[in-house]
């Protein structure tokens, strides 16, 4: 056995506490669910699912086996007390599952279990080894893992002698525990417990509670794990879905804190922008809020930015809660973004819907479903402001939080653009979001001048370098285009008054400019002369050289000749040294030579 | 018989076993005491009022666990009749004799048919 701990000496009589020996866990595969129970439900035990009508029980036990069947090749039985095969595979069906084809596979068997108390005359001692068979028989047949007893409780209403069936349910389970299969039980709420024939009596390893509550006008379900013995797991209560793939649970917060992150940045497809933000523009993986009052521009800044990844051969995934895509394309086509082909080609995708659609919820699932099915590097979400007025306070905050930690886990780069009230306090409804965000974009109207002007700063930037000015943002049908607004005595200036205040500069500029050009010139001029004087210079010292040099050459050929001359004079006269005429250099010699 | 039919109208809902054939299947799990108790009883039963017209087939399911789908046993011993129509379905060891007749339907039967 592996020891984790430190390798500390232990007193003896103290046994080590194995981490190993944790309770082997059965994955349900249903979204959300085995993050909660921290792997799934118990293996080889029996679980209680209860809940009140039409929350979700039947589907949350088919879902477990046809995700057992499909993803982790364990057969399962679904014996049910109430409806029959044929409406069990209908209702499964409008889940996206394919009942029968898993049935023709061997890894579903559906067993329906009729009961009818007028059929029934009770006379004397029985006990209910006829299901006990009829669920062996079914188990053994296709090598059962998994195991669903839908809503038990008919038995209740069929059988008689309630003291025989609850020893006969008491054997029940601890039947299907010595078999091995785990089993998922469902049963109705009871007023107050929670099953209205108080199963959770028989069922102790672990129980979940299923709800359907509403709150103003939209429905939510809502599951809680209220009983796992042996293990743990969130003991919040989780709101779920039941969508057209099936059931997920949506965990408030996910695991932790702990996606990776990525050094890479990608560009926003405004240079300027990317200027602003170190020249390299946003991280991979991180979520970017955009904030500012209608009409500011939100929504091209971020179909910029859409084109900009789609272009790079990224996918992007465009969530519309306002516009629909063809109304995006057409209006975006007039500043100079052509999004068709992009959305022809694959790499742009557009989902519209009403926020007033569905829940919040719902549209998160639905969000989910796309995101996992698209499978984007990129997503837009344009405005979430539209999503939050759907749901209350802290559903809105826990639903960015689930949707942010969903994104950065899976890398995707996400882009939310929100819309501020005018005249609201700018920070306020994005104060709850602004934490979990880590850049933030204003965009902003000024007034003044008769005109109204957009301006855009970095609020904030996670981890780069960013500039801290205030830009004004000009939309052309060239795109978008981001200037330096004029900051000067008088604030700052925008608009037209900032191009007046421009081309002011410019006509100063140029003033300057044409003053500089002409004492260019003048230095060049003069450097010019002194190049000429110096050169001349340099001409007559070489002539002055070069008559030296003769001279000096003349010179000494003279000198030459002169002293060979003598030479060969001496030697022809053959005269004693003692008369040379010239002084005592040439003595010297002569008078050795004497001596000799 | 025709006769006594019309003369006493009081016997119109009443089944005449005389006429029809009986068919009994009886649910079994092994040889257990309940199983056992069940057959004897059922025996006893069906000497005493079905006389000659009666068939049983006593299935246990332990050995044929597929059967026991078709008529949707749960219960065991289950004693099921088949014929006459409609089907009836006995839960038990049929150890409470009058019980058994009034699933059966034979209890006001007997009754009548002694009067004569």
């Amino acid at each position: 056995m592996k020891k984790t701990g430190p390798d500390r000496p232990r007193p003896p009589g103290i046994p080590t506490i194995s981490p190993a020996k944790s309770l082997p866990k059965c994955p349900t595969g249903i979204q959300g669910l085995d993050e909660i129970t921290s792997g799934g439900l118990p293996r080889g035990r029996p679980t209680l699912v209860c809940g009140g009508a039409g929350c979700g029980k039947t589907l949350l036990a088919a879902e477990f086996l046809v995700r057992g069947a499909m993803t982790f090749r364990e057969p399962g039985v679904l014996m049910s007390f109430e409806e029959t095969e044929p409406e069990l595979r209908a209702n499964v069906a409008s889940l996206g599952f394919d009942l029968p084809g898993l049935e023709k596979a061997k890894m579903i068997l559906l067993e329906h279990v009729h009961i009818e108390r007028s059929e029934i005359h009770e006379t004397g001692e029985y006990d209910l080894e006829g299901l006990f068979v009829r669920l062996n028989y079914a188990i053994d047949s296709i090598g059962a893992k998994r195991v669903v007893l839908d809503t038990l409780e008919a038995l209740f209403a069929g059988i008689p002698n309630e003291a025989i069936l609850r020893a006969e349910l008491r054997r029940l389970f601890r039947w299907l525990k010595d078999k091995g299969v785990t089993t998922v039980i469902t049963a109705e709420r009871g007023r107050e417990q929670l099953t209205r024939h108080g199963l959770e009596e028989y069922v102790s390893d672990c129980v979940i509670l299923l709800d359907h509550r509403i709150n103003d006008q939209i429905a939510t379900r809502h599951l809680r794990v209220v009983k796992y013995r042996g293990a743990m797991h969130g003991t919040n209560e989780f709101p779920f879905l039941i969508g057209d793939g099936g059931l997920s649970v949506l965990p408030i917060t996910s695991l932790g804190l702990n996606h990776g992150v990525s050094n890479e940045r990608i560009a926003t497809g405004i240079p300027r922008l990317d200027a602003m933000l170190g020249g390299k523009g946003f991280f991979r993986g991180s979520s970017i809020l955009l904030t500012g009052t209608p009409g500011t521009g939100k929504t091209i800044v971020a179909t910029n930015f859409a084109q900009a990844a789609a272009r790079r051969g990224e996918r992007v995934l465009f969530f519309s809660f306002e516009e629909s895509p063809a109304q995006i394309i057409r209006n975006m086509h007039s500043i100079g973004l052509r999004l068709a082909p992009l959305v022809k080609r694959g790499l742009l995708r557009f989902h519209s819907a009403r926020p007033s659609l569905c829940g919040l919820e719902m549209h998160l699932a639905t969000m989910f479903r796309e995101i996992a099915t698209f499978k984007p590097d990129v997503v837009i979400i344009d405005p979430i402001t539209s999503l939050m007025d759907s749901g209350t306070n802290s559903e809105t905050k826990g639903m960015i939080t689930r949707l942010i930690d969903y994104l950065k886990g899976c890398q995707i780069t996400s882009l939310f653009t929100s819309l501020t009230q005018a005249g609201h306090v700018m920070q306020q409804s994005e104060a709850a979001m602004s934490s979990l965000m880590d850049a933030w974009l204003l965009l902003q109207d000024f007034e003044g001048n008769g005109e109204r002007n957009r301006v855009f700063y970095v609020l904030k930037a996670r981890g780069m370098a960013h500039s801290n000015q205030i830009r004004e943002f000009l939309i052309s049908e060239r795109g978008i285009d981001i200037v330096d607004a004029y900051i000067g005595a008088s604030g700052v200036l925008t608009g037209s008054a900032r191009a007046a205040q421009d081309s002011l500069e410019k006509a100063a500029r140029l003033a300057s400019q044409l003053e500089a050009d002409q004492l260019k010139r003048e230095v060049e001029r003069k450097r010019a002369a002194l190049e000429r004087q110096i050169s001349a210079l340099r001409a007559d010292y070489e002539t002055e050289a070069r008559e030296l040099r003769r001279i000096a050459e003349q010179v000494g050929t003279q000198t030459r000749l002169l002293s060979d001359e003598r030479t060969e004079l001496g030697r022809l006269r053959q005269a004693d040294a003692a008369v040379a005429p010239r002084g005592q250099k040439l003595n010297r010699p002569k008078r050795r030579t004497g001596t000799l | 018989m025709k006769k006594t039919k019309s003369v006493k109208p009081a016997s119109r809902r009443a089944p005449e076993p005389a006429e029809k054939s009986w068919q009994l299947r009886l649910y079994v799990a092994g040889q257990t005491p309940k199983s056992l108790t069940a057959f004897a009883n059922l025996k006893q039963i069906c000497e005493e009022h079905l006389q000659g017209i009666y068939s049983i087939e006593v299935i246990d399911l332990v050995v044929s666990p597929q059967l026991s789908k078709g008529d949707q046993i749960l219960a065991i011993p289950t004693l099921v009749r088949r014929l006459p129509e409609p089907v009836r379905k006995i839960i038990g060891d049929l150890s409470d004799t009058e019980r058994v007749l009034v699933g059966l339907d034979l209890r006001p039967a007997p009754l009548r048919s002694r009067q004569p």
